[in-house]
């Protein structure tokens, strides 16, 4: 296993070499675009002279970063404690029962309607549930977090292990192999890239979960800095907070995408 | 020419034998006849194609000797055995028409595929040593390349290999060339002939090309469909070794052309 990851390792280095050369024209476009938007974004305010407890600039929100940042950074901990919690746990469990899932058919067909109605609820009005059950402490947020890392993974989880190919699948018995080897050298490997393809929406969507139990009942953390901003019509620091929430929720995704790249060494490489 | 039809073979000389074999489908649109009154034998290190139309159930009969189906009437014996086990003795290797290559391990990996599953190798036997085993495809250099960087012509090579590295007297080939280009598939068919002859095994190939069946084979099974039953089968009296260029002889050009007009009447 390690050896065999060391020698993709080896492959995906010589692939890297003729990307290289293409990759700053693509990062300039994206980067250009951004900044445009950004320089509208204050033309139009300064231009209109629109007030600040309306629509905050861009250096009006720059200024604000720079003055809260150490408060930014004290509600920024407490988001990112539920979000790592919670996308650990919601993904541990679907990842679980979607094992589960795929070897025991029957429990599948029985829970996954109701999985698939439980979906259809909207985190939104989980949230308030959770709280009024568990309080206002991290553990609520964590678990709106966990919920809504939890759908994605386990649908893409139990789509990834089955999506062995039938030639594969009679190869394998052939072979003779048992459940457990087609399980741990087979179906894993073939997961792994539905996996991460849920594993960045998770990681994207649990900070979202985390802001949005925050909101309903918090002394502290991003999701009650933008509800106190708002009350206080403190808009540059609404904005600040947000910039926070999407940089941190950016860099998990990041984080996960590069995991991704670590691990599944043979796919095609996917741009995101 | 000798034509064979329904003969039955002596089970001591032959690796497989079946008889009166039946097979039959439950599907939405309700029974379906994929194998019926299938008689007809293989003999020990013997290279048998079979031929035919799609739904002809040759790919059918492929996975009843393997043990991947079960018929549902009439008998398999495979080396004088049940099916079943002769693949937990491992004495049957595959090979699909798509390679089925683990996309995570390198050639050499995949290869071993079989020494690391079902408990490896049956005490008392010997398996073939895994880069010997890329060697002999031809594909001794590229023991550490991943799937996605050989070619479908290596990759079907690779597929080789790993069917022949537990020793198996069996070898079944579901149709290994048909998605490649046909110089890939000349230059493999003629491979597989040396491969054949190195190990001494016995080859059940089906294709749908009449040139391959030719240039390959001992004997050819011709099967028709609904319901899928043998035609006919043809002893091909061409000499091995067989050179490339028998291809272009006026024996293999009859041969094929009786066996063209068996597939279309």
């Amino acid at each position: 296993m390690v050896t065999t990851e060391v020698k993709a390792r080896e492959g995906r280095r010589t692939r890297r070499g003729g990307n290289a050369r293409g990759a700053p024209s693509r990062w300039i476009a994206p980067v250009v675009t951004i900044v445009v938007v950004i320089a509208l974004w204050q033309l139009v305010v300064v231009a209109f002279g629109i007030p600040n407890y309306v629509i905050a600039s861009p250096v009006d929100v720059g200024r604000e970063l720079v003055a809260s940042w150490d408060m930014l950074m004290a509600n920024l901990w407490p988001t990112a404690l539920e979000t790592v919690l919670g996308f650990l746990l919601g993904n541990v469990v679907a990842i679980l029962i979607a094992v589960v899932f795929v070897h025991w058919k029957t429990a599948e067909r029985s829970l996954f309607p109701l999985v698939i109605f439980v979906r259809t609820v909207p985190i939104v009005a989980v949230a308030p549930i959770l709280v009024v059950i568990f309080g206002t402490g991290y553990l609520p947020k964590i678990l709106v977090a966990a919920l809504i890392s939890f759908f994605p993974t386990l649908v893409n989880m139990v789509r990834g292990l089955e999506a062995v190919q039938r030639q594969t699948m009679e190869l394998l018995r052939v072979l003779s192999a048992t459940r457990r080897e087609t399980f741990f050298k087979v179906r894993l490997y073939t997961s792994l890239p539905y996996l991460f393809s849920s594993l960045k929406i998770s990681a994207t969507s649990s900070v979202i979960g985390a802001v949005v139990g925050e909101w309903v009942g918090a002394q502290e953390g991003l999701g009650y800095l933008i509800i106190q901003s708002t009350f206080n019509f403190n808009v540059p620091l609404l904005y600040a907070t947000m910039v926070v929430t999407s940089v941190f929720a950016t860099l998990f995704f990041l984080l996960i995408g590069f995991v991704e790249s670590r691990v599944v060494t043979w796919a095609p490489k996917t741009e995101f | 020419m000798t034509v064979a039809a329904s003969t039955r073979a002596d089970p001591d000389q032959a690796d497989i034998v079946l008889d009166d074999l039946e097979l039959t489908f439950e599907t939405d649109r309700g029974r379906l006849t994929a194998l019926q009154g299938v008689t007809t034998s293989v003999a020990s290190r013997g290279f048998v194609t079979i031929i035919g139309p799609s739904g002809c159930g040759k790919s059918t009969l492929l996975r009843v000797i393997a043990d991947l189906l079960e018929p549902t009437a009439g008998s398999v014996s495979v080396l004088g055995v049940d099916p079943e086990e002769v693949r937990r003795a491992r004495q049957i290797g595959f090979v699909f028409q798509d390679a089925a290559l683990l996309d995570w391990r390198t050639a050499l990996d995949n290869v071993k595929l079989p020494l690391e599953v079902g408990g490896g190798v049956p005490a008392g036997t010997e398996p073939a040593d895994p880069v010997a085993m890329l060697e002999l495809v031809g594909l001794g250099g590229r023991a550490q390349a991943y799937p996605h960087e050989l070619s479908g012509g290596m990759r079907q090579r690779v597929s080789i290999a790993r069917a022949l590295v537990c020793n198996p007297r069996i070898l079944l080939m579901d149709e290994p060339f048909g998605a490649l280009d046909e110089i890939t598939r000349d230059k493999l068919n003629t491979e597989l002939l040396r491969v054949w002859q190195d190990t001494g095994t016995t080859i059940v190939f089906v294709t749908h090309s009449i040139p391959e069946a030719v240039y390959l084979s001992q004997k050819v099974i011709v099967m028709s469909a609904n319901p899928g039953r043998v035609r006919e089968v043809v002893d091909i009296d061409l000499p091995f070794p067989r050179p490339a260029d028998i291809r272009e002889s006026q024996r293999f050009a009859t041969i094929a052309a009786h066996l063209r007009g068996l597939l279309e009447g």
